[in-house]
């Protein structure tokens, strides 16, 4: 066994139980922590792929921006876990029966009959200097050309949709309106009386 | 590598759309005032003529137009001729495919396309005074309208895994939207939230069951995993594993029982106006889905899918008609109709390959194309009504409400009565026709038992339907308000509901046009 094996089995093993851990934990923080320990690892796997610009933007996206925003929602919302759990016992062994069966079907297909090493031709060695994130970018903009930019409206669906959902304008609330300042003629402001002058 | 500059002319329409879209959006930034009444108006314009531009793209569409409108008397030849000529100057003569084989330009598509973005305007119509009555008319509305349709025509024309994929995710999101457009409302949040945790379930299967196809293939091009598996590169029990799970999520989508869970929920809670949106077009996106993926990728396991179809169209039709009769209110009872109607679309797709033997499938898959059009048709009728019905502050939910309403007005009691004994089936209205052509293909596909158990459970449905006509006309109204609508409303809900009779009587453009679309695409 190679340095490289150890280490996949090495990252491996985190993954999985901290993929266990993210179902298991009483707390919904730590289930997020592990979440979180779990994507990492899984950089780390493709890392070993040598997909590095997938692995950093993994690292990047998922740990850096959307579980921040996830420990931030959990930690907002007061769950009440025993409500959650309500009927867990109930629903266990049919669930367990259901769960059960997947995963033995699962492992007939996915074992390494179908998707081994030997399933799979090995793929071409890359030159020196090859890189990945150019590669990703020429295909990105080129071949792909299509779903990038329906992804970019995609995007926009979900920006539309949620400005919709939660821009309120309420009555009586006092707010800047900048282009109304910058608008304001000295009409607005200053009123000149003319007024007769009075003797006292 | 070399990188040509895909061919943008087949996907005229889908620019149209997403510029548009666009345009609507920054417009009604700035036109405050007046944005609502500016978006609809773009939005409405921009529909026709995405319609008229995806007939004038899509090869041999206007060709086969022009041969079905030659057959009408008068002026039909004439016309015909014009329309020939046009095309011999526009259309392409044969299927494109376009950026890097993503988008795929077909009669099949441009016939789908047609038909949903007209669907999406009607729907819009109807739909506006309900949402000036609720101050639901926002801009944001018609935008959102907007992006579904592109997202349902990618759907349409997607030959690529990752644009379908890309096509479903816009049109469901803008969906989820517009559910929770009534934001003040419990039920159409619960309704929007329920759709989208639900629908994300669905793409999670779909995805799932895409990447194992593409484990198996190595390509994510449909044409290209078609090659695949018929040159027998690809191992069968991965194959057949992933294609479950893409048949589960296409049933999610589709709204077939025993995937039909958030159906009846969202069609209730949402305003009127969405479910109408809802229960039209997007049934014909997910058609479009269903056969690209199916016939057109995994044709060659089609042994394995129909008999999964088989399941869930039974299924479908026994619970959606049983269940219908249950129901108070209108828009859960069309809920469940309309899954019933999804298991006769199901029907239609299984009986394609009997036996190894390809020669049924033109014919079954251009009857369930069929029927998926007529109920369509059908659906926004009955919606209409509903919202014809409704005026501000009250909502013609409950079956109670179309009590009497032969002494209200009785132009539109006919109306209602010819889109309920069409989908009940009753001869001569269009659904009788597009029921018939499913149960001739399945028929022929040596299923009796499945076509006397289709029947059976049609004239179980009839009670439903023929209900809501007996109150129409033999019980006492209990509300005299008089109907109130727009002149338009009025006249493209007649219209619609007269196209049902009309089609009814002279079914055989439509049938022959769909089967035109499916000779050419296939």
């Amino acid at each position: 066994m190679d340095f490289k094996t150890l280490v996949f089995y090495i990252l491996s093993a985190i993954m999985v139980f901290a993929a266990l851990r993210v179902i298991t934990s009483r707390n919904p923080v730590h289930a997020a922590l592990f979440l979180v320990l779990s994507f990492v690892t899984a950089g780390g796997i493709w890392l070993l792929l040598a997909a590095e610009f997938l692995a950093i933007v993994l690292v990047m996206v998922y740990v850096g921006a959307v579980m921040v925003l996830f420990l931030f929602v959990v930690m907002m919302l007061d769950i009440n876990l025993d409500r959650l759990r309500e009927g867990f016992w109930s629903y266990l062994p049919v669930g367990a029966l259901i769960g059960i069966l997947l995963v033995i079907e699962m492992a007939l297909v996915l074992g390494g009959r179908y998707f081994g090493l030997e399933a799979m031709p090995e793929p071409p060695a890359t030159q020196a200097g090859y890189s990945n994130t150019r590669e990703l970018g020429r295909l990105l903009y080129t071949d792909y050309v299509y779903p990038f930019e329906l992804a970019s409206l995609l995007l926009l669906v979900a920006m539309v949709v949620a400005v919709s959902l939660t821009l309120r304008k309420r009555k009586g609330l006092r707010q800047v309106h900048p282009s109304d300042q910058v608008a304001v003629k000295r009409g607005d402001r200053v009123e000149l009386v003319s007024m007769p002058a009075e003797k006292e | 590598m070399n990188f040509v500059v895909p061919d943008f002319y087949p996907a005229a329409a889908e620019i149209l759309v997403a510029v548009m879209a666009l345009v609507i959006m920054l417009a009604s930034t700035f036109a405050r005032r007046v944005a609502s009444d500016l978006a609809y108006g773009l939005a409405q314009l921009t529909l026709v003529f995405a319609a008229l531009v995806s007939v004038l793209v899509s090869p041999n569409l206007l060709a086969a137009v022009a041969a079905v409108i030659s057959e009408v008397p008068l002026f039909g030849v004439r016309l015909a001729e014009v329309l020939m000529s046009l095309a011999e100057g526009y259309a392409a003569n044969e299927v494109v495919a376009t950026f890097s084989g993503m988008f795929i330009g077909d009669m099949l598509g441009g016939l789908l396309k047609v038909f949903s973005l007209l669907a999406v305007a009607i729907a819009l119509l109807y739909g506006r005074g309900y949402l000036a009555d609720r101050k639901m008319d926002r801009p944001e509305y018609y935008l959102l309208s907007l992006l579904m349709s592109l997202g349902m025509m990618v759907m349409i024309s997607a030959n690529h895994m990752l644009s379908l994929y890309m096509g479903l995710e816009m049109m469901s999101l803008s969906l989820y939207g517009m559910v929770a457009f009534d934001r003040d409302s419990p039920r159409a949040t619960e309704a929007a939230m329920k759709y989208f945790v639900l629908g994300a379930l669905a793409s999670g299967l779909l995805l799932y069951g895409m990447s194992m196809i593409y484990g198996a293939t190595g390509s994510l091009e449909l044409s290209g995993i078609a090659q695949s598996i018929y040159h027998q590169a690809a191992n069968k029990t991965v194959l057949v594993f992933g294609l479950v799970f893409i048949v589960a999520g296409l049933a999610f989508k589709l709204g077939v029982v025993p995937f039909h869970m958030w159906v009846p929920d969202v069609y209730q809670g949402a305003p009127t106006a969405v479910t109408l949106m809802i229960s039209a077009a997007p049934k014909l996106a997910a058609f479009a889905i269903t056969m690209r993926l199916l016939v057109y990728g995994l044709f060659e396991l089609a042994d394995q899918w129909q008999t999964m179809l088989m399941f869930l169209a039974v299924l479908s039709i026994v619970l959606g008609n049983l269940a219908a009769i249950a129901q108070t209110n209108i828009k859960r009872m069309l809920a469940y109709s309309g899954i019933s109607h999804m298991g006769f679309v199901l029907l239609g797709l299984l009986a394609g390959v009997v036996d190894g033997d390809r020669n049924f499938a033109l014919n079954a898959y251009s009857s369930a194309m069929f029927y998926a059009v007529s109920y369509v048709i059908m659906s926004l009728a009955s919606f209409g009504m509903v919202i014809l019905l409704s005026r501000a502050g009250f909502e013609a939910e409950a079956i109670d409400d179309f009590k009497g309403l032969n002494k209200r007005n009785s132009w539109f009691a006919a109306l209602m009565m010819i889109v309920m004994f069409s989908m009940a089936g009753i001869p001569f209205f269009i659904g009788f026709f597009a029921k018939l052509s499913v149960l001739q293909a399945v028929v022929a596909a040596g299923y009796v038992w499945l076509a006397v158990l289709a029947v059976l459970m049609s004239v179980i449905g009839a009670f439903y339907y023929l209900r809501v006509v007996k109150i129409m006309y033999f019980d006492e109204p209990t509300d005299s308000t008089p109907i109130r609508a727009q002149g338009e409303v009025r006249f493209l809900l007649s219209a619609n509901g007269l196209a049902i009779a009309v089609l009814g009587l002279l079914p055989q453009g439509l049938m022959s046009l769909c089967a035109y679309a499916l000779l050419a695409s296939l």
